[in-house]
């Protein structure tokens, strides 16, 4: 008995000689200026852009994405999780004071953020966000650096079936999830698998639909249509919009550890709606408006007083910051370990890893922990940058949401132009980006999600190129998912559009009862 | 749970946005005509299964957005039509005017050079858009930051204009790398 303590106790404290040593490097990594100037820039920058309603981490990432390539890859990515993990504290801003997101995912706050700011509470409203925001990343943050040893075992389980798969239920799961829009998100995912094909393709050395252009063979470049799709079709939303006269209302004054306080009390939800994010967020195409749903229903279906959801209620505040700030560490688990972006932005992220060389997958997870710890630590510590940067000047911040629309067009144009230039100097590219801004267009007119596209592009290749190598073993179609994890993937697929056909009937009856 | 019951969209909506069927049908069939196209834009290698055929994927994916698009049709054949389908489709060309002003952008940095075509950009664009006045100084202003920022600061490659040529021989370079 005591020599199994002592051998368990050797075993424990190795690993945790190891983790530690991780830890360190991890550490040292990060300790350099230009990759702090890059969190710094990164994560202030992100807040300004989510506090422009019409802005949104999405077209800032997109317009800075290029030229982050010619930086190291920690440095390249730590600018971008630093907007991609503080928009969406900006994007409370307006939220709560006037009404409107900041960015999409905001959109639930203003259910009780802005009911709070009309009574005059808009300094707490705000304080609660902001908060609950910090709260769900730091809980998100610590269960990641805790799942990583466990995902590092995990992931070299997963060969080309499985990761076929894995990306297959990340396109099921994106379309079902577009409730009321699975047919236009299922038409779009597919147009992007296709526009993925077009080129040389690369294991016979074909060409594809490249009508014999030059141009064509190397295929349609996934920034030219990210900066086309996301910059230039807002750009062309904002010059086609009417300005609407914005007033600010008055921000009370609290101190800061009052503000910290008062989330205190909301603890419970807090944890939950985190909780939830996490899950949804190491889910593929599940992540931050599916997590806020469930945690605002958790909310106010355990709250004393439901009746006062949407008409102010803090809990509502707290449950919708929460989850939807412990999506993005938790969608980067999918996207590191796997190789599989779960959304649009992750989709991004991986064409910076792809351009540095680094692949993401289980190779990337078993041999260099300590580059995933780094960008971890490095969420950690944009989350405080941004939570410190907002309690002391949410006052001046709030000045960015008197810039008028069209006038933020123009200045997304004058950006993109950047993106795309730098790139590869290329006219063509501009006119390609200027063409899928000119799609991008029609499909926010028409309400259109834009993000299966994007998901269609990155995981179509990954999923022909996985296929052809998977297909290779396949004898009869049971050997296809005669793995575990290949038949978890398989089962939560049918479940995935089971659900979807059962909701589709159970509709239908409905639609039919009432005419 | 009143929220959810009143807010969740129905998996077929009960109205549809003027110009949706159209943007459908386009899609659609620039798809057909694309599959029509396949096998003169495709290869088909003999003795290769489906999964390793140049085809496979292009094929898969075109017949998903007809097929998909087929049932987009169907399942709001049935919802009532919100008129307005061609003033939609003239919202939509209108924007074009801008693309246009954004292509005559990017092609007049290599004849202007990046500083006077992105000042003259940023001016042009807010009077054409109703600003008058301090607006449209300001306007150009972020036009200057830009430049200065990303070209003079950053040296992001963006090319030097042609009229930098006739700048006097001490000035070109300096024109040329950093405006």
């Amino acid at each position: 008995m005591n020599s199994r303590l002592i051998r368990s106790a050797i075993s424990f404290s190795a690993i945790f000689e190891v983790a530690m040593d991780t830890l360190l490097s991890s550490i040292e990594m990060l300790a350099r200026w230009d990759v702090i100037a890059a969190l710094l820039i990164g994560s202030i920058g992100g807040v300004l852009v989510g506090a422009m309603p019409g802005v949104g981490a999405a077209v800032a990432i997109a317009i800075v994405l290029p030229v982050t390539f010619s930086l190291e890859p920690i440095v390249g990515l730590t600018a971008l999780l630093g907007i991609y993990g503080s928009s969406m504290f900006g994007g409370a801003i307006p939220a709560i004071l006037v009404n409107t997101p900041g960015t999409p995912v905001n959109a639930l706050t203003t259910y009780d953020g802005y009911p709070m700011t009309k009574r005059g509470e808009s300094r707490r409203a705000l304080s609660l966000a902001y908060s609950a925001s910090f709260y769900g990343a730091v809980i998100s943050i610590v269960s990641l650096l805790l799942l990583a040893p466990v995902l590092a075992k995990i992931a070299p389980m997963f060969g080309a079936r499985e990761i076929f798969l894995a990306a297959l239920l990340g396109i099921v799961l994106v379309i079902v999830t577009h409730r009321g829009q699975v047919l236009p998100a299922a038409i779009l995912a597919c147009l992007g698998i296709f526009l993925q094909t077009i080129g040389i393709e690369p294991s016979a050395y074909s060409q594809r639909f490249t009508f014999g252009q030059t141009w064509l063979q190397s295929g349609i470049d996934l920034i030219v249509v990210v900066l086309g799709l996301f910059a230039i079709s807002q750009a062309l939303v904002l010059v086609m919009s009417e300005d609407k006269p914005v007033k600010l209302p008055e921000v009370e004054k609290i101190g800061f550890f009052t503000q910290m306080r008062d989330l205190w009390v909301f603890r419970r939800i807090a944890t939950v709606a985190s909780a939830l994010g996490v899950i949804c967020g190491m889910i593929p195409g599940v992540g931050e408006f599916m997590s806020q749903f469930m945690s605002y229903a958790y909310a106010q279906r355990t709250s004393k007083t439901p009746e006062l959801f949407g008409k102010g209620n803090p809990e509502g505040i707290v449950a919708s910051e929460a989850a939807n700030n412990s999506v993005p560490a938790a969608a980067m688990i999918p996207l590191l370990a796997l190789g599989i972006p779960g959304e649009e932005l992750t989709a991004m992220m991986l064409a910076v890893f792809y351009v540095h060389n680094v692949i993401p997958g289980p190779q990337l997870f078993a041999q260099h922990l300590d580059f995933i710890y780094a960008l971890y630590i490095s969420l950690f510590l944009l989350n405080v940058i941004v939570v410190t940067f907002l309690f002391f000047s949410t006052k001046t911040l709030m000045k960015v949401m008197l810039i008028p629309d069209r006038f933020l067009g123009i200045m997304i144009f004058t950006f993109s132009l950047i993106g795309i230039y730098t790139l590869r100097n290329s006219l063509t590219d501009i006119a390609i980006a200027s063409a899928f801004g000119f799609f991008g267009f029609i499909l926010k007119r028409l309400d259109l999600p834009t993000s299966p596209i994007i998901l269609g592009i990155v995981l179509g290749k990954l999923m022909e190129d996985r296929l052809r190598t998977a297909m290779a073993r396949v004898r009869v179609p049971w050997d296809f998912i005669d793995r575990p994890i290949a038949f978890i993937l398989f089962s939560m697929i049918v479940l995935a559009l089971g659900a979807q056909i059962w909701t589709v009937i159970k509709d239908r009856k409905t639609t039919g009862e009432k005419s | 749970m009143s929220y959810q019951e009143d807010d969740h969209p129905h998996v077929f909506p009960e109205s549809r946005k003027p110009g949706e069927m159209l943007f459908v049908t386009i899609t659609m069939f620039v798809a057909v005509a694309l599959l029509a196209l396949a096998p003169w834009q495709t290869t088909w290698l003999p003795g290769k299964g489906f999964a390793a055929q140049p085809r496979f994927w292009p094929m898969l994916s075109l017949g998903g957005v007809v097929l998909f698009g087929l049932l987009n049709a169907l399942s709001r054949m049935r919802i009532t039509r919100t008129p307005g389908r061609w003033q939609e489709a003239t919202v939509w060309m209108r924007s074009l005017e801008f693309v246009g002003w954004y292509m005559l952008y990017v092609a007049a940095i290599p004849l202007l050079g990046y500083l006077i075509a992105t000042v003259l950009f940023t001016t042009g664009m807010a009077l054409r858009l109703g600003y008058r006045g301090r607006s449209v100084m300001v306007a150009g202003l972020f036009g200057v930051f830009v430049v200065l920022f990303f070209k003079t600061a950053m040296n992001v490659k963006i090319p030097g204009g042609a009229i930098y040529e006739f700048a006097p021989d001490t000035f070109r370079y300096f024109l040329l790398r950093y405006f």
